[in-house]
């Protein structure tokens, strides 16, 4: 599904990422850890084609294809969904219009999807204009499911969220990369797992959101470098027993 | 483009102050298609849907007057002179005529003006919608309109204001009186549609007494020559309330010289000024102005501008507090399309232009009150016809 070589990325003149090779491979689940300023936000932000992030070297390859310089809004289209962990305001646009714009030429029904939210009534407020931490995630997750992308980014999506609302984030997650056993007496649970297509990347720094989705892989992005990859449970348990520290050597 | 001091210039004597009778119309159908084109696109409802009265005025003579609703009155203001002798008290009164030239030409030379006003406790079911129209070349329209909300009543107004489509040179001036009574509300929303040389001067004065409030709205989003106008509103009785939206547009070569001022002169006052410009080659001063005269008010002032080509946009609000007490606010900020915003949306899969243009509908969209859905679409349709040109 996707594919980063040898990725170095520049911002304002600093180099951010220095060589950053990851594959996500079609229906799994990733997980980026990485202390704070290692470089997790700045490799989404390349990823989908923010400007600010000039990629020096290297290269990203999206279901086969060379993304590396594409437009952003060609990147969404391709099936690149992202949520923000600060997303800006827009002032007298209505959350209810993004959300019509993020499902494109799909139908969606906005009410259904902000009733399984529990965001109905911020659907005729101004997008993100003076939400909670929480609302944001909610509305950002509430995008993405008009949206239906084949790659889901999400960046922090545990943080400055309650506990009531961090549960319904991780099923509206698991729901978004069809990784939900809510009704598990439909199909057998082979035959949903077979049909998984959705590929996802999750910043982290904490680990907390593991407790509510499933994940196949881990990575480190230490200092601008994807130092370890491997079982994302066991790469948190590292990470609480030892922080970030394990990873400096490795990376040396 | 206009200046500041060429817009001020405006010479009385190049406008002729006298024009041809235009005939009355039974019904608003009857009139000519052109100009119930310019008509409709100012909010006139030519089937007077969602409507409980009109007035029509095509130059200096009134070509439609009606009201649907008892005790909801809608007429010319000479007629109203006939009809009301205590109407010499309101001529006037709030407006003095040697505030300025314009003032003094609409005293010496008056070309009609409404006259609008719902008796004590009657409150309109839907809008009266009004329309001073120039269709004569050269024409300097000065009216002088008297709107009266009498106790306890609720009156809402919508008033259009445009011009023949042939039309390069005209002058408007229009003195209005406005007369909220204690606990009356009047809602007035305005929606100019000028040429891109006619001049234009309003000239309006609002008094409210206790609990009364007013709400105007103003909008402008095409061409006009030039316009200045810095309507005052005095809240004269405890607990009224103002508040003004405005939405301005200035295309190339367009001078916008706009305001709204408002007087707290009475305990537990409010007043809010929300002003939204764009440019897009013309000159916008916008312009605010609170002055807080006893303890216990409060008011705010909003300024957004956005230059998306060239152009001026000049925010000015002012804040003016004569005792300790008062809460006054304001916040001004002129500047580009944030760049986050647009990608922001571009990530939601639509391209740079349509981007913009969903955040310059966003950055327009003051909400109004009360304004009938089908005008809300129309003003929906001409802010995405002016997109095109200011991308």
């Amino acid at each position: 599904m996707l594919q980063i070589e040898e990725l170095r990325v520049e911002v304002g003149g600093k180099t951010i990422l220095k060589n950053v090779n990851m594959e996500i491979p079609k229906g799994e689940t990733h997980i980026l850890f990485g202390p704070n300023g290692s470089g997790k936000t700045s490799l989404m932000m390349t990823l989908m084609g923010f400007s600010g992030y000039n990629v020096t070297h290297g290269k990203i390859t999206f279901k086969g294809e060379d993304i590396t310089h594409l437009p952003i809004y060609e990147r969404a289209r391709l099936g690149i969904g992202v949520s923000f962990q600060r997303p800006p305001t827009i002032k007298g646009l209505k959350t209810r219009s993004i959300v019509e714009i993020s499902a494109g030429n799909r139908s969606v029904d906005v009410e259904e999807l902000a009733k399984q939210l529990n965001f109905s009534d911020f659907l005729d407020r101004d997008v993100n204009h003076n939400f909670s931490g929480g609302e944001i995630k909610r509305s950002e997750l509430l995008q993405l499911m008009a949206q239906q992308p084949d790659l889901v980014l999400l960046d922090e999506p545990e943080s400055g969220v309650d506990l009531e609302s961090i549960v319904l984030i991780g099923d509206t997650i698991n729901s978004l990369l069809r990784r939900g056993i809510k009704h598990p007496m439909e199909k057998p649970h082979k035959d949903i797992a077979s049909d998984r297509t959705k590929s996802a990347l999750v910043i982290t720094h904490t680990g907390h959101i593991l407790n509510y989705i499933t994940a196949d892989k881990g990575q480190v992005l230490y200092n601008g470098v994807l130092c370890c990859s491997r079982n994302a449970r066991e790469i948190l348990k590292w990470i609480r027993e030892y922080g970030y520290k394990e990873c400096v050597r490795c990376t040396q | 483009m206009y200046t500041i001091d060429d817009a001020k210039d405006v010479n009385l004597e190049n406008y002729k102050v006298d024009a041809e009778t235009h005939a009355y119309v039974e019904n608003l159908s009857q009139i000519g298609s052109t100009d119930a084109n310019q008509l409709l696109d100012v909010g006139v409802d030519i089937d007077e849907n969602d409507r409980v009265g009109s007035f029509i005025q095509k130059d200096k003579s009134v070509i439609h007057c009606k009201t649907m609703q008892d005790g909801v009155e809608v007429m010319s203001i000479s007629q109203a002179q006939e009809k009301h002798g205590w109407l010499a008290d309101y001529l006037w009164h709030n407006v003095s005529p040697d505030t300025d030239k314009f003032t003094s030409q609409a005293k010496k030379k008056p070309h009609e003006g409404y006259f609008i006003r719902a008796l004590p406790g009657v409150k309109t079911k839907h809008p009266i919608q009004s329309c001073l129209y120039i269709a004569k070349e050269g024409f300097s329209q000065n009216v002088h309109n008297v709107v009266i909300a009498e106790e306890g009543s609720e009156l809402h107004i919508i008033t259009g204001c445009a011009t023949a489509p042939h039309l390069v040179s005209g002058l408007h001036v229009g003195v209005s009186e406005f007369y909220v009574k204690k606990g009356a509300k009047l809602i007035f929303t305005m929606i100019h549609d000028w040429g891109e040389k006619i001049n234009v001067r309003p000239r309006t004065v609002t008094t409210v007494e206790e609990g009364g409030l007013i709400v105007s709205n103003y909008i402008s989003l095409r061409p006009v020559g030039s316009l200045q106008m810095y309507p005052t509103t005095y809240l004269n009785g405890k607990g009224a309330v103002a508040r003004f939206n405005s939405v301005l547009v200035a295309n190339k070569g367009d001078f916008l010289d706009v305001g709204s001022r408002v007087v707290l002169n009475a305990p537990d006052t409010r007043a809010e000024i929300i002003s939204r410009a764009i440019t897009y080659g013309g000159s916008i001063i916008a312009r605010g102005d609170l002055v807080g005269k006893v303890p216990g008010i409060k008011a705010h002032l909003e300024c957004k501008g956005l230059i998306l080509k060239d152009g001026l946009m000049q925010a000015i609000p002012e804040l003016r507090a004569y005792v300790p007490g008062v809460e006054m606010s304001h916040e001004a900020a002129v500047g580009k399309i944030d760049q986050r915003e647009i990608e922001y949306l571009m990530a939601r899969g639509i391209d740079e232009d349509e981007a913009i243009s969903t955040i310059v509908r966003g950055f327009l969209n003051v909400d109004i009150e009360g304004l009938p859905q089908g005008l809300k679409n129309k003003l929906d349709k001409i802010i995405s016809e002016t997109q095109k040109d200011m991308i």
